[in-house]
Formats: structure tokens, sequence, C-alpha cells
């Protein structure tokens, strides 16, 4: 078995360059591969991690008929004296913050143009609120018992050719089913760097929001952020009651969790077709190897060494490759994905419905995706190997013998 | 006690339509310790012989046995495990992996089979002594000369202790001396350790030591008899 590893070893070494060059494309696939992968699983990540900070929270409390496809204002559907509800929410030692907040549709109308939006009804002061404060790029923030103005995103702002003090007209569906309209002042433009979000979302103070919608102390759902993420479960537990439905941010995210599978499936496709390619130039490389070594294969043949045997010597130097490869490509891989995890790949907006992707995607590595890619890349180089040791297997010492002579 | 015997054995080798018939039924038998040289001009079918008796190709009609086996009619699988340890090889090239030293090319066949590396070591060093390479053990191939390539490749067919050494024109790349010195190291390995050598060659000075001369033409035997050199 080591003797085995021994001649394979050498038997790379006659060739440096050759085996230089092969590794190398293997590399290349598997850092290509592997970057592919810490991109989405970065990209899955931030998406996620985006969502629960502008949208979803770790968890939402919402009264138990609320329909969240509806949007709907009905009092029967709302959390009656929410400010009490997030007050004793957020009293809780794992709570970070909880706020109510109310969500509406409307239409945003300047000059003859009109584009559908979200109306969402926030609590400015909030420390839930601070990725909109924050983001402020033009204007003022909002005051709580501001009437009058609203936060508009850049992303719209920008579609509608509109600037802070601008104005605009708002029109909001009510709890009893009709449209209420409005101007507000444009009081300040916000950029979260999720153009998806930024393009349909209008903030109002929760009380103008309240009163536009006719929902006086009322809110769609108690948003909740967590001081730690992994105790979601338990604190929906804690949170559950007959009045109701406690969300986790898993179950608010329903689209990005099954993207997730669907890309993380998709990217055992890649992997096969990328590493099927990679294998190829094994391959190659290997198939060169057995007809140089025609006569070697036939001396070892005449002393006995029986076809598997044979067909060992050349798994154990694709093994070899194998490895060589997977090093290499996974430092490689590894330093680039680095690089993109820290400062970000600008991909602009790129927008997929329903999930938010920010202006940049950093990319996330996962020691499981190391793992099960080195696993497939051995895999797959071992299978290639499987053609040219057989040739060398099947080989008939006397013939091999004479070749090469 | 023999240790192989031929019986009727023709050999035709098909290319598309054409058959060359390289053994045209040749029957002999050799004897445990023999010494012997099987000549003929070229085409007779000597190599063709050497490589049936050491189960690399099989008869197309007739019989061949290796201490009484009947090795005419076995998978490869069969034929590999019969010349494992049984039948040694030395090539008119000087057959050795060119990735390995003298010492782990003499060590290949004892790999094959369940040897102790200690066991290993004394056999290795025992014929690089006897061969008169010690002092070479650790060249690569490409750093000895012709003639100590096919001492180091007679070495390797003896490793295993088998009981037969076939040698298909073991000194016909060398020169006269080298020659010389390769066929000595034969005779007396024989002579030391009783393993029989069946070797082709066309060389007067070669045929000098064999104590046996089958002598071939046409793929059939013309002469076969015991007249060379006495052990
Ligand atoms: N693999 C083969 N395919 C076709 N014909 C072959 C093959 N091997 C040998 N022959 C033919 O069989 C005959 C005997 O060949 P063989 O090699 O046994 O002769 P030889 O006595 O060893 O000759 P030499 O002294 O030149 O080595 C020749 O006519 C040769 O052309
Ligand atoms: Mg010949």
């Amino acid at each position: 078995m080591i003797q085995l590893y021994k001649m394979a070893w050498r038997d790379l070494g006659r060739n440096r360059r050759r085996t230089f060059f092969s590794m190398l494309a293997l590399a290349f696939g598997v850092a290509l591969l592997l970057f592919m992968a810490s991109f989405i699983a970065g990209e899955m990540r931030g998406s996620l991690q985006t969502s629960i900070k502008l949208q979803s929270g770790h968890l939402q409390v919402r009264a138990a008929s609320y329909d969240e496809d509806k949007t709907s204002l009905a009092w029967e559907d709302l959390v009656e004296n929410p400010d009490a509800l997030a007050a004793q929410i957020a009293s809780r030692s794992d709570v970070q913050v909880a706020t109510p907040r109310l969500y509406a549709t409307g239409i945003v109308v300047a000059r003859d143009t009109s584009t559908g939006v979200r109306v969402m009804g926030i609590d400015p002061a909030s420390a839930a609120s601070a990725p909109f404060r924050d983001g402020m790029v033009g204007g003022d923030y909002l005051a709580a018992d501001d009437r009058g103005g609203l936060l508009m995103g850049q992303t719209l702002a920008n579609k509608l050719r509109l600037a802070s003090g601008d104005t605009v007209r708002l029109l909001v569906n009510t709890s009893n089913g009709d449209v209420d309209q409005q101007d507000f002042v444009i009081r300040g433009i916000y950029s979260t760097g999720t153009p998806g979000y930024d393009e349909n979302t209008i903030f109002l103070p929760l009380s103008k929001a309240q009163t536009i919608a006719r929902a006086e102390n009322h809110a769609s759902a108690i948003f909740i952020l967590l001081k730690d993420q992994d105790q979601v479960e338990s604190v929906a537990a804690v949170l559950q009651g007959p009045a109701y439905q406690v969300k986790t941010y898993l179950e608010l995210n329903p689209l990005l969790v099954e993207f997730e599978q669907y890309a993380n499936a998709m990217m055992y496709v890649f992997y096969l077709i990328v590493l099927g390619i990679t294998a190829t130039v094994i391959v190659n490389t290997l198939i060169m190897s057995v007809f140089e070594r025609t006569r070697e294969i036939g001396i070892l043949s005449a002393m006995g060494m029986r076809g598997g045997r044979i067909m060992a010597m050349f798994f154990a130097e694709s093994s070899l490759l194998a490895v060589g490869g997977i090093v290499m490509g996974m430092v490689l891989g590894s330093l680039v994905s680095a690089y993109v995890q820290r400062y970000g790949f600008f991909v602009g907006d790129f927008g997929i419905t329903g999930i938010l992707v920010g202006e940049r995607i950093y990319t996330y590595l996962t020691l499981n995706d190391i793992v099960a890619l080195s696993i497939v890349a051995f895999i797959v180089t071992l299978l290639g190997a499987l053609y040219p040791a057989w040739l060398a297997a099947k080989m008939e010492p006397v013939e091999a013998l004479h070749g090469g002579k | 006690m023999e240790v192989t015997k031929i019986e009727n054995v023709t050999r035709v080798f098909k290319i598309g339509q054409v058959e060359t018939p390289a053994l045209r039924g040749v029957s002999f038998s050799i004897e445990d310790g023999e010494f012997t040289a099987l000549v003929g001009p070229s085409g007779s079918g000597k190599t063709t012989l050497l490589q049936l008796i050491g189960c690399l190709d099989q008869p197309t009609s007739g019989q061949v046995f290796v201490k009484g086996q009947d090795v005419s009619r076995l998978t490869r699988n069969q034929r590999a495990d019969m010349r494992r340890g049984t039948i040694g090889f030395v090539f008119q090239f000087f057959a050795l992996i060119p990735t390995l030293t003298a010492y782990e090319n003499i060590e290949m066949p004892l790999l094959l089979d369940s040897h102790t590396h200690q066991e290993r070591r004394e056999r290795v060093m025992y014929l690089l002594e006897a061969v008169g390479l010690a002092d070479r053990a650790h060249h690569r191939p490409d750093q000895l000369s012709g003639g100590e390539q096919q001492r180091v490749a007679v070495a390797r067919a003896l490793a295993p202790n088998p009981v037969l050494i076939l040698a298909d024109e073991p000194t016909a790349n060398l020169d006269t001396a080298n020659g010389a010195q390769v066929m000595e190291i034969m005779t007396r390995l024989n002579e030391e350790t009783g393993v029989t050598f069946v070797f082709a060659t066309h060389d007067p000075r070669v045929i000098k030591y064999a104590r046996r001369v089958i002598t071939l033409r046409d793929g059939l035997i013309v002469e076969n008899n015991s007249a060379g050199k006495k052990g």
C-alpha cells in the first residue's frame, strides 16, 4: 500500500509540469466552486440578516387572525393597545427591542405618476428604527409627532425624481375599506442599501399611520429583535398566547429558506459540472501516463501483479493529484472568499422578488461547504481515474512488454 | 521433477486475415535445475515459446504445464497468480521501473506477496551482493550502466525464489564483457541456488554457457540435445 503511493508519488514527480498543471486545473475548479458556495451562503445569510433587520425581525407577535398576505387592517386582525404589549415584551431580559408597527398599502402620487407602496408606521425613536435613522441620505428624520411628513427610500425618490422638501400625495387603504388621502412633505430620504426595499417602503410615524388608516391604538405586529438569534424558538414559545400568533424569522422568510435549499441543491449540480470538466484534465493526464508506462505495466504484470493492483496504482496516483489539487483550490478559494467576505462584492440593484438583496454581497465560507466540496471533488476525480486505470489493467502483458520498445 | 512441459503446442498470430504460425507443434520438457538455451534464427519462435512457458500468453492448441499444472487455459488473474513468485523474467531491454532504485526494483516482486520488511531487506541485500551491486543499491536505473541494469533485472527475477527464470536475449543489448558477466552470474546462481534458467539467444558466445540447447526453426524444434557445456 505504502509502496503504491511511493510509486505514484514518484511517477507524478517524473513529469512535474504536467502534474502541476493537472492539479492547477482541479484547483481552479475547486476554488471557483468554493467561491460560489461561499457567495451563495453569504448572500443567503446577508439577505436573511437584512430581512430580520428591516422587515421580519426575529419574532413578530400578531393578532391570531392576522393575514399577512392581505395586509388586513380590520381591527379584529390587529393587536390592540400595542404600546403596552411591546413594553411588556421589551422588559424581558432576552429581548433587545420590541416595537409596534402598522403595515398598510398605499399609492404615492407625484406630479403625473403614481406608484404602489407599502406604508409602514414605525416608532421613530425605537432602536428597531436605527437602520432607517442611520441610513438617512437627505433631509431630516421623522419625529414621533410629525403629522405631515414621511420618509421615502432613495430608490423610489430617484425613480420619481423627488427630493426632500417636495410634496407628494399619499393614498392609504383604511380599516373600513375606504381610501384616505393626504399631501405629505418628504421629510427625508433614507437608504438601507437594499434597493428592493427602499423602492417601495414609505415610513410614517406610528400615530399618524394609525390615524390615516383608521387603526387608532392598533398595530399590525410587535416587531421583536432578540439579543441572541438562536433563542428564537424558546422566546416564541413563551410569548405564545391564545389571542396572538408568534412568528419566527424562519416562518416570516419562507421564500428565503426555500431559496436557500434550492440554491444548495443547485450548488451540487454546479459541483458536478465544474468538477466533471476538471476531471477530464486529470483523466487526460492519467491516460497519457498509462500509455507512457505501457512497458512498465507489462513488467509489473509479468511479475504477477494482478489487474486490480495495477488499477490501484493509478488510483493512488489520481488520489494524490486530487489531494494536491483540492488543497491548492481550497487555499486559493479561501483567499478569494476571505477577501470578498471582508470587502464585499458590488452587485447593485440585483433584485429577486420577495428576497432582500443588498448592493454588496459578502461571501461567507462555511466548514460545511469546505468539507462537502472536498469530498465531492475527491470522489469525482477518483471516478475519472476509473477509465485510465481500467485501460492499464486490461493490457495484455505480452503487448505491454512490446509497447514502447 | 519437471519444471515445465510443453505438449504439441502451436501458436498462430492473426493480424486481420493474415495468420502467422509462430509455433507449429512443439513438445519438450525442462527439468528442475536446467540451464538451457533456446536458439534459432530470428522469427523462429523463441520469444513466443518463452511467453507461453511464462504464462504471459496462451497457446492456440496443445498444452503447457508449469510445475505439473496445466496453464494453457487460465484466466488473466490466474496466470498472474501462476507467475507471481514462481517465474522470473529477464528481458532484452533492461526492464526496470525507472522511478525506483535498484534496491526497490529488486524488492518489488517481494511486495506482491507477504514478506516482512526484515525478510525483504535480507533478500534484497543478499541479491545485490550476489550480482555485485551492493554499492549501487540506491541508484536509479538511469544512474546505472546497461550491464548493471541487467544484473539488477536478474536479481529482481530471482528475488521471490522462483523455480524458473526465463531470459529473452538477456545479453543482446550488452557489450561482450558485460554480456559475459551477466551470463556468469546467471550460471553461478543456477549452480548455487538450483533455480532453472531458460534463455533465448542467437549469440554463440552465450550459447556456450548452456548445458542443453534446443534449436528452433520456423516454429519447430530441429535439435534438442544436452551437448553444451557440462555443469
Ligand atoms: N504479437 C505478434 N503478432 C503477430 N505476429 C507475431 C507476434 N509475435 C511474434 N509474431 C511472429 O511470430 C513469429 C515468431 O516470432 P518470435 O518473436 O517468437 O521469434 P524470435 O525467434 O523470438 O525472433 P527474434 O530472434 O527476432 O527475437 C515471427 O514471424 C513473428 O513475426
Ligand atoms: Mg525474440
